[in-house]
This record gives structure tokens, sequence and C-alpha cells, in this order.
């Protein structure tokens, strides 16, 4: 073997995945080959936002010759959902959002699939739109879910039947009550901050889009080959929503083209199911076009935040009254958990006395709003994040500095009434200003631009049910080379990379000797992962495969110690082989990881195949007090960290270029620590990207720009010319080697830094996203007459 | 209509039979089982689908099988040539420039196609030869990086 690299964890190995995507050889499910007999589905999706349906007459599209079946929601009237089950596989009785699967067609081709579509005709009767999620959790606003008080929910939601609340988390600390903050502290303080701030939903936009594929045979045996962070969450829900015994249902999921929590939960893979079950025995294949994916797919949810905040003349906060208004589209089936998450971390980064939060999800008759980095996070911090700049000002005080006096810091008591886990917020903030230059005053490059810098600092916890679980397999082979087995995802943030390296640091093994047998995770061999989101996969299989490799470890020990007559606890593994501190013998463990090794005088043998097993569920976390919010441990940890920006913004045109961003996170332990400064960079770059992107829907909820020309992206030419990346590591108790995720948290303050960079350049607030070139274009030149010249 | 023509794939020749809508992306995916080349809108905004026509980049997506007949057309799949890397795919690795991948065909050639109409470009030129590959996971600065680096190695 070429060469080889020993205790791995914390150095920079080569990405595990690399070789195989930049050849072309990396297999995604639309590169999977299903033969002659596949054919092709195509989604119906409802025109209107808002109304019931009242006929669907599919003759016309199952008469087209090459059509197989149409399947609606007649055919299986079950609710689906992962935290509430609001939401039908097709349409059953009324549809809520442009773009909702109300039919699926069958047919021999994509062509004939797309003609068959239109073919399906439906007449429907129209019901008043909600848009807004501010109007529609009013009480008088028009309902759209009107059985919400009979859908099947987890313990920990609280939905408001009657209205279109489908969750309220109340968080109270100090002197508050319902009403609000006591007077009593709003008097002492020396400063407040009264607005509101919006953010409009935005679309993941990964460059593959949704894809499923399913097989339904004549025997039971369902098979679903899905682009997909949740393989096995997808099993669950699918068996239970279907019937299907979970051992009959298998989920393959291969390499995924960018997920950003989009194809976490379950998205279009029903709906193919259902397709399959009425072909039986044919594979069949649905992608998602471009279009299709920005109307009919996951989206991040929309904000309507108001935000009451006060500190002393000291700088120190004192209250904070939040009411939290999340859009959450037709279906909350897992926006729920994001209004939950928002709730319990309402405050942001701060350690506050007096709080009162309220934070809801509320249906609107828009896209469904779903997981997306950051989980709630972005959406809360948007607003957070300038108020505390506005308050520094207020008071005279620098923003970095209030900031830093303000943050959390190990061991206080947060504001659920849990106890920070070890964190080192303070040291990233001190790390981005240097690199920022922060108080330097940089020069414009032409006299009609400005320049500017802000700062933001965040947290985020990995928002779950309090138990969700990890696995992992590890097997030698004959020449000692190891498969790890997961079913963390590898989504490009480097899962199946550090994996590999924990195999390999926990057993003794170079990195080398290791591969991962992850690709396509399959649930029907695969060990179990709840999902690959929330940034937990590093820390919670991460955990399980440690685990894993100090099973196998233990047992290669017990057989050689037995070899030698010598205890186990003098025995150790380096570079691959077993060596004994006391008697300095050498045991190499190609071959005996298989074979085991004979007895003295070759009198029988021991040993055999080494196997490892291992899992990791966290089991401290409690519940929290449905009126207060409050509990002793309302998540398992907190990652937190710092961004800072440089811009330029040219007033003659309204647009920005952001020229630097200095980002500072706190992982615990770099297992890779060049992946870590990828996932900083590319969030850094993603997190700018979402301050100018907008779902634009006009007064009937139609998406207005759902192509890249439309709804642009960040390019090459729009990306900082520099991202400075420190990482800093405070070691989490319970992560493998201290580790803690990162792969959000990366994205989730940079809106709010740029608009505070912005303020520094112009003067100027801007509470709504997104930041249009128009927007800072006239609110520089406010009151002047604008005249076009051309 | 159908039409029977050969196509000249990474300097081997194919002859297929193609509809007259098929495009040269859906051709060499689904009967040449050159998947390296990838879908991502079909409709010529993101780059996933870039190949090579005659050296320069195209989106695959946006021409038809027939128009490529007679012409050279270069994918990821020819670029490691006997098993070694291409430099730029080198590149890519070392430089981390690879996270999820599905954008990392169409990087590589949009760089191989600017790389030999200017093997020594300067930072601004690489972005925007790239601009017309999306990537939503690296921030695109590892991938400039990667292609800096090669024009700075060639001579």
């Amino acid at each position: 073997m070429k060469e080889q690299t020993s205790n791995p964890v914390g150095k920079s190995v080569p990405r595990v995945d690399a070789f195989e995507k930049v050849t072309g050889a990396a297999k995604y499910v639309d590169d999977m080959a299903f033969g002659p007999t596949l054919l092709h589905g195509k989604i119906v999706h409802s025109p209107v936002a808002h109304a019931l349906i009242k006929k669907i007459d599919v003759s016309k599209a199952l008469a087209l010759p090459g059509v197989k079946a149409v399947v609606t929601g007649q055919d299986n009237p079950t609710l689906l959902g992962l935290y509430l089950k609001d939401r039908y596989i097709y349409a059953y009785d009324r549809v809520r959002y442009v773009g909702e699967s109300v039919a699926g067609v069958v047919s021999i081709s994509e062509e004939i699939a797309e003609q068959a579509a239109k073919l399906v005709e439906v007449e429907y009767e129209l019901l008043p739109p909600v848009f807004d999620p501010y109007e529609g959790a009013k009480p008088d606003a028009p309902l759209l879910h009107p059985d919400l008080g009979k859908y099947e929910v987890v313990n920990f939601i609280f939905p408001k039947p009657g209205t279109n609340i489908s969750e309220h988390f109340k968080l109270r600390k100090g002197n508050v009550s319902d009403a609000g903050v006591s007077e009593e502290v709003w008097a002492q303080c020396a400063a407040v901050v009264e607005d509101q701030y919006t953010l409009p939903q935005i679309q993941h936009a990964p460059l593959e889009t949704h894809i499923a594929v399913a097989q339904w045979n004549a025997d039971g045996q369902v098979t679903l080959w899905a682009a997909s962070q949740s393989p096995f969450a997808q099993r669950d829900l699918l068996a239970q929503s279907l019937g299907i015994p979970h051992g009959n249902m298998r989920v393959i999921s291969p390499y995924i083209g960018g997920g950003f929590g989009g194809k976490a939960g379950i998205s279009i893979e029903a709906n193919v199911v259902l397709m399959a079950k009425a072909v039986p025995g044919h594979p069949v294949k649905v992608r998602m076009t471009r279009e299709e994916e920005f109307v009919a797919t996951n989206v991040r949810q929309s904000l309507v935040a108001k935000f009451k905040i006060g500190c002393d003349e000291a700088g120190n906060l004192l209250a904070m009254d939040l009411a939290y208004y999340f859009g959450g589209g037709a279906y909350n089936d897992y926006g729920v958990n994001i209004a939950r998450a928002a709730g319990y971390s309402c405050t942001g980064p701060y350690d506050v006395p007096n709080v009162k939060g309220d934070s809801y999800c509320v249906y609107t008759n828009h896209p469904i709003g779903s997981a997306m980095r950051g989980f709630g996070m972005p959406e809360i911090h948007w607003g957070l994040e300038q108020i505390m700049d506005r308050l520094a000002e207020a008071i005279g005080m620098d923003a970095a500095d209030f900031k830093r006096q303000n943050c959390v810091r190990s061991g206080d008591i947060i504001l659920t009434g849990m106890t920070m886990p070890e964190v080192d917020l303070p040291k990233c903030i001190d790390k981005v200003k240097e690199a920022i230059e922060w108080g330097r005053e940089s020069k414009p490059s032409a006299p009609h631009k400005r320049r500017g810098k802000g700062i933001a600092i965040m947290w985020k916890a990995p928002a779950m049910p309090p138990n969700p679980g990890s696995s992992a397999i590890v097997r030698f082979n004959e020449d000692a080379t190891l498969n790890v087995y997961v079913s963390g995802q590898e989504l490009g943030q480097g899962a199946f990379t550090v994996a590999a390296q924990m195999a390999a640091e926990a057993l003794g093994i170079p990195y080398e000797w290791v591969r991962v047998s992850a690709n396509p995770v399959d649930t029907k061999y695969s060990p179990y992962e709840w999902q690959t989101v929330a940034s937990r996969v590093t820390w919670s299989m991460g955990n399980a495969v440690k685990a894993a490799a100090e099973h196998a470890r233990g047992q290669i020990l017990e057989i050689v110690a037995k070899y030698w007559n010598e205890n186990p606890a003098d025995l150790d593994i380096k570079d691959g082989v077993v060596i004994s501190y006391k008697s300095e013998r050498e045991q190499t463990l190609k071959k005996m990881v298989i074979y085991g090794l004979p007895n003295e005088n070759f009198e029988g043998w021991q040993g055999g195949p080494i196997v490892g097993s291992g899992k990791f569920m966290p089991t401290y976390v409690t519940g929290l007090d449905p009126e207060t919010g409050q509990g002793a441990r309302a998540v398992v940890h907190y990652t937190v960290g710092a961004q800072a920006v440089d811009l330029e913004v040219d007033t003659e045109t309204g647009q920005i270029e952001v020229l630097k961003i200095a980002s500072a996170y706190d992982v615990g332990k770099a297992i890779n620590p060049d992946l870590v400064l990828t996932q900083i960079e590319g969030g850094a770059v993603h997190g700018l990207s979402s301050a100018f992107e907008c779902m634009l829907f006009d007064d009937r909820g139609r998406l207005r720009n759902p192509s890249f020309v439309d709804y642009k992206i960040v390019t090459s030419l729009d990306a900082p010319r520099e991202i400075h990346g420190d990482i800093v590591e405070t070691p989490l108790e319970d992560g493998p080697w201290g580790a803690r995720g990162v792969g959000e948290h990366v994205m989730v303050q940079t809106a709010p830094a740029i608009a505070n960079a912005l303020y520094n350049a112009l003067g100027v607030r801007f509470n709504d996203l997104p930041l249009s070139a128009e927007k800072i274009y006239l609110a520089t030149h406010e009151g002047e007459e604008l005249i076009c010249k051309a | 209509m159908l039409h029977e023509i050969t196509l000249n794939i990474n300097g081997e020749t194919y002859p297929v039979v193609v509809k007259s809508q098929d495009t040269l992306l859906r051709v060499l995916r689904e009967q040449l089982g050159l998947t390296g080349t990838k879908i991502g809108c079909e409709n010529g905004e993101c780059g996933a689908c870039t190949v090579l026509f005659d050296g320069a980049p195209v989106n695959s997506c946006m021409v038809l099988a027939v128009e490529a007949q007679g012409h050279c057309i270069e994918t990821v799949e020819g670029l490691s040539k006997g098993g070694d890397l291409h430099p730029l795919q080198k590149a890519f690795v070392e430089h981390n420039a690879v996270q999820c991948g599905f954008c990392t065909s169409g990087m590589l050639m949009s760089a191989k196609a600017l790389l030999e109409r200017n093997p020594h470009p300067t930072e601004q030129e690489v972005r925007e030869a790239l601009v017309g590959n999306l990537c939503r996971c690296t921030g695109y600065i590892r991938i400039v990086d990667a292609v800096l680096d090669v024009a700075e190695a060639g001579d």
C-alpha cells in the first residue's frame, strides 16, 4: 500500500468520495439503471392555492395510449407526516397550495406521462387563501385545516385546533407574564428597540432535483430508491402510512446532489410509491423538473418576527419580548418543529434575565415550509442580530463589545433553564474581529461607493426528537482493510470521510485501510440512522462508529492476549499491528481478523471474523413545560459562532459587493479541519445568497420565479474574493473526540452580518429580506425625484 | 422521426438511433450510459450538463443529438486517461473543491475549455468562465483556486 496515515482524527485527509465524483463515476439515483420495465410517473399539480376538490376525472388521461395508471387521493386517503400527520399523499378533499399533488400518472414514457397529466380534469371550488402568517394566525382568518384537532401529533408539539396555528411554543423566564415583560423591567432599560423583521420563503435549490423510483411487488415487497437525507425516517413514515411491515419496506439512497434539508423528511417519495402500487412489478420513476422543484417541493418557511428588546445603560440585556410567526405553508408536518426550535432558542445566543417568547407555526396557502439549513435560526437571527446593533448604538457602545458582553457562556442557566454546555463564543467574536480588522475603516474604490463592516453571532442546537439514534457496523477483511457501515448520508458535507477517520483512529489502523460501505444506504442492509439532519451526524453517527470500532478492537485484543498469555490491558493496536507494552511482541492484523489465531502447538484455534457494532442515542433530553418552556435539558448541545462582513455598496446601482466574510465556529474538535473550512466557506456563500433570494408569489399564490433565470442564486462572480475561517475547539462532553456539528451554523447569521455592514456603509436599516438592489437604491435616494434618464 | 447517426464521444464512435427532439444530454445518459453528465434543469440555466462541443463548453440539454453528428464531444468520462486523473481532476481533489459532486462534471468541462483557450487566466477570467455553472455547496472559491493552480502549473 502507498502512503499510510496513522491517527487520522484531526488531520485534513482527502475525502473518500472525491475520486468518484471528479471522474463522473459517482452514482446518484438518476444514474441507476432500472431496465426496460421502467415506467415514468408525472405528478398533476394544483393550479390554485386554496380550494375544495369537487370532482376529478381521469378518464381522458387513462384513455391515452401508453398510460398504465392514474392515481388520486381517493386511492389512499391516509395522512402522512413526521411530527404532525396533516398531509394526504395526494390531495383528498381540498388543495392548499399551487403545486400540491392532486394525481399521479404512470406511463411508458416521460412524454406520454406529461401529456396525460394535462388530461386529468379537476373541478375546484375556490376558497379564500391565507398568505401572511401574522394575518393567518388571527382568530377570524379562513381555516386551512378544519381537522387540525383530529391529526395525530407527537407529545411535544401543541397545535391550536380552530385556528391556523399548528404549533405554539411558549417561553417564559423571569419577571414576565402572558401579557408581556413586566413594566418594572422596561422601566430599568436605558434603551429599548421595538420593531418587526420579515423574511420570504426561499428554496434550497440543490443542483439535483428531487427524484424517486419505486417498485411494489405482488408479494408485498416495496422498494424505494430516493435522493434522501432520511432513508430510515422515510421507511418508517411509508410503512406506517401505507400499512407495510417495516421489514417489507426498503429504501435505497445513493449519493445526493445537494440536500440542505430539502431532502429531509418526506416529499414526493410517497406519491411515487402509490404510483408503483398501481402497476405491480414495475419500477416507476419521477424526477422533478426544475420548475416543479421550485413550486412543489419543500422550501424554507417565511417569518414575520416582532421584537421588543431592552438593555440598561451599561449595555446589559434586561428583557426580550418576542413573537415569531412562521409561514409554514400548506402542510406543517415537519415545520412545526422549526417553530419549536425557534421558540426554545428564541433569544439567540444571549443571556437575558426576562424573556417572553411566543413562536407560532402558521398554515398559509404557499408551498410546504420544511427543514432548511439552520432550521429556524437564520430566520430569527435576521432581526435579533440587527436589534443588538441598534441597542449598542443607542447606548453608545461598540456592537461587537455589546454582543461579547451579553453572549452566552459555559455554565450559564439559559432561557429554558438548561445549563449551557462548554462552548467559547467570546473567542469566536475575537477571532472574526481580528480577521476583518474590526474598527478599521477601509476606503471605497470609487466616490459613489461606500464601504462597511458588520458583525453577527449565532447559536443553534440540533432540533430533533429527544431520542434520535445512530448505529454503525465495522467488518474486517483478510488483508485487515475495514468496511464501515453507516447510514449517515453523504450530501457533500464529508460524512463518509469523517466516519472513515473515526473508525481508523479508534481501531488503530491507517486511514487508507478503511472503506465506507454506505453508497447506497440500503435500509435492508445498512445500520439504523434517524436522519442526516440537524448537523447531528459527525456527533451522533460518529459516536456509533467509535463504539463499533472499539467493540472490534476489544475482540482483537482479547484474542491476541490469549494467544500471548498476556493481559489485554497491556496491549494496543498501532498502525494495524497489535503490540504489547509488556513483552514488546507484535502481531499483524492481517489474516488474524478473519481466521483467528492458533493455540500453542496448533492445538485448535481461537477467534474468528471480527465484526464490531456500536450505537448512540442521547438519553438525557427532558420535556419542557408547555406553559413556560422550562425544563432541565431542552437540547443536546449548542454550536456557536461569529461572522463579520466587509462590503462595498454602489449608491448609483444599489449593488452590493461582499468583499470578505470572516467566520469562526466552536466545533469542539475538528475531525477533518479542511472539511470544516469547506463548510465554513460554502455556508458563508449560501448565507450571502440567501440574503438576496426570494420566492415571489402573485396575489393568487402562484410562484412567479420558478427558474434559475428568475430565482438567482450566487454564482462564481458573486462569491466574495476572500472567506476567512477560524476553528475554535472547546470539546463537547459527549462528542466523539469532543466534536460537535457545524454544517448548518455556517449560514445562520450571514444575512444580518451583511445588513449590519450595510448600515455601517449607508446609515440605513433594512428590515425585510431580500436585499434587492432596487430596495437599496431607493433607500439611499429617499426623497429624490427619480427620473428615467435613458 | 428517427435518425440513425454516429456520435464521436471522447474519441470513440457510437452509432445511435435518436428521435429528432432527443437532446445530446439524454442520449449520453440514457443510450450510452455516460451518466457523469448531470441533469440539473434541462433549461440551459445551471451548467450541470456541460460538455465540450469541438472544444467549446455547451449545455448538452440545449443541444439536439442530431446536431452533434460530425462534431467532437467530450464528457467528464473522457478526462482521465489510463487511470491517471486529468490535472484539473487532481486539483479538484486536492483543494477539496468537491462536495455533493453534482456540479463537478460540468465545472471540470468548463474549466478545461477555459484553459485550452486561455492557459493563464486571471482569477476574474476563471470566475467569468464558470459563471454558467451553478454550485450550491462549495461557495466556488476552492473551485476557482483549483483551476488557477492548474493554470500556474502548466506552461
